[in-house]
């Protein structure tokens, strides 16, 4: 288990992912990005202010979409999906925070093409911590990380509700 | 004594009436009806939450809107749905309400959506269904007699924090016919809660209940008088169908004394929205040049009608809020 004091710092990582993601909206400028809530927006609207040709952001809250409705009903705050691009025949990478089972992927990826056909989907995350359940892979990742099952990586935004507010990860072992 | 509408844990497991529902049990339906918004806009109006699950739309009493809205939702959850027509099957061949009822559970029903002449026929089906151990399956309340219409309710308080931004200090009146009204009384439940400022119920004696005032709202007589300084104003239809007494002299009448018009409608706040739960009766209950006029809010009533249906839906289905 990484020390807590010593988890790596969100925006630098952000800004790695930001230069590894800067060829594809080079060569393919109608890239669009989608944001999965809460984390993957927050990383997602930062990237496209990193990103020279400041790409447009969607945001999918999966919550419609996952498989484990019937065990644990709605969630109580389910945030509105906004993809303000038609996405039909564009490339889309999706942005999530932490990479764990593939079972958020699974359902953005359903919620996606139900908005329409996308010419291809990557995936950008800024933590890949293990415990796949599915196969499903991280096209571009910041930072790889083997936690426990109990553990809870969670990334936050300081204030909240600012847009530029400082996202930091914490990590508990509850 | 238990609410029947929530399960041992204190979860909403069935929609039977706004009444005893919480303010945060209402936000959060509210919360949640606004998250559906935005499925019913996109080309592909379908989302997978109740995939596999079957509604069963039980309808003893007529209703066109009521029923179709009920379906539009539970489709665009991706349920199954199967309508009955309560007035032409085996109830009119002399099958009991919980005969049909358990039928009905044999066929695996996930849910039942009942609309029943009877205040109360929702009720003793919930009663039912704990008796017997069923309780996996929800009920929603689609109106019964004069008791309550919690989706109307709902989708009402919906449009009125979408138009209003929230109820503190909002002024309402109801018009019209409250006597017949489950719609009345849905709505009143919701707005207490939810915190209005005031509450006007305006109408002649005849079509105002007796004791309405027990339920902590202004009755007027007089329509200009009620409509003072309201934010929002709720036209009833006038309920001629189930009028058994001479309790009106004519519509015409009506509509001179009550009849929602521009000229009446400036005893309100100037940017007062207009709502009906339909069907409307042009000319009696409301005038064509109010129901067209922009501060009318009838058809997104209708829009928000169905995401507020999907969100009770699934969070009924989904262990409740």
């Amino acid at each position: 288990m990484p020390d807590l004091k010593k988890l790596p710092d969100a925006e630098h990582q952000i800004a790695a992912l930001a230069e590894s993601l800067r060829p594809i909206f080079e060569q393919a400028p109608d890239t669009v990005l989608i944001g999965v809530f809460t984390g993957g927006v927050w990383i997602a609207e930062r990237l496209s202010q990193l990103l020279p040709s400041h790409p447009p952001v969607g945001s999918v809250d999966i919550s419609f979409y996952r498989d484990d409705f019937s065990e644990r009903g709605l969630s109580p705050n389910v945030q509105p999906t906004s993809v303000p691009v038609d996405i039909a025949g564009k490339p889309v990478i999706l942005v999530d925070d932490v990479l764990y089972t593939g079972r958020t992927t699974r359902a953005a990826l359903n919620e996606l093409f139900d908005y329409g056909r996308p010419a291809s989907v990557q995936l950008a995350v800024l933590a890949d911590r293990g415990g796949r359940q599915l196969p499903i892979a991280a096209d571009y990742c910041a930072w790889q990380v083997e936690l426990p099952e109990k553990a809870n990586l969670v990334l936050a935004r300081t204030p909240l509700d600012n847009p530029k507010g400082q996202l930091t990860w914490s990590l508990d072992d509850a | 004594m238990l609410d029947p509408q929530l399960d041992a844990d204190g979860n909403l497991i069935h929609l039977l009436s706004t009444e005893g529902l919480s303010r945060e049990q209402l936000t959060r339906l509210l919360d949640t009806g606004a998250s559906f918004i935005g499925v019913s806009d996109r080309d592909m109006k379908k989302v997978p939450l109740l995939r596999g699950k079957s509604v069963f739309n039980l309808f003893f009493e007529n209703s066109t809107r009521t029923r179709t809205t009920f379906e539009i939702a539970a489709k665009r959850l991706s349920a199954d749905v199967i309508n009955l027509n309560m007035s032409t099957s085996s109830t009119a061949k002399g099958e009991t309400l919980l005969d049909t009822v358990d039928n009905l559970c044999a066929m695996h029903a996930d849910m039942f959506v009942v609309r029943h002449e009877s205040s109360g026929a929702p009720h003793l089906i919930v009663d039912h269904l704990r008796r017997t151990g069923r309780n996996d399956i929800h009920l929603i309340n689609a109106g019964d007699g004069r008791h309550g219409h919690p989706t109307q309710g709902l989708l009402d308080m919906y449009t009125i924090r979408h138009y209003k931004g929230g109820f503190e200090g909002l002024n309402v009146a109801l018009i019209g016919d409250i006597l017949h009204s489950r719609v009345a009384r849905s709505d009143i439940h919701a707005l207490k809660t939810l915190g209005a400022a005031s509450i006007r119920v305006i109408g002649p004696q005849t079509l105002i209940p007796t004791d309405i005032e027990a339920l902590g709202v202004e009755v007027h007589r007089d329509l200009e008088g009620g409509l003072k300084d309201c934010d929002v104003v709720i036209a009833l239809r006038l309920q001629r169908e189930r009028m058994t007494g001479a309790l009106l002299p004519s519509a015409t009448e009506f509509h001179d004394r009550y009849g929602l018009t521009h000229e009446r409608l400036k005893a309100a706040k100037p940017d007062a929205i207009v709502m009906h739960p339909g069907p409307m009766n042009r000319g009696v209950e409301i005038d064509s040049a109010v129901a067209d006029s922009p501060r009318a809010v009838i058809l997104p009533q209708v829009t928000f009608g169905i995401a507020m249906r999907m969100a009770v839906m699934s969070v009924l289905a989904g262990g409740g809020a």
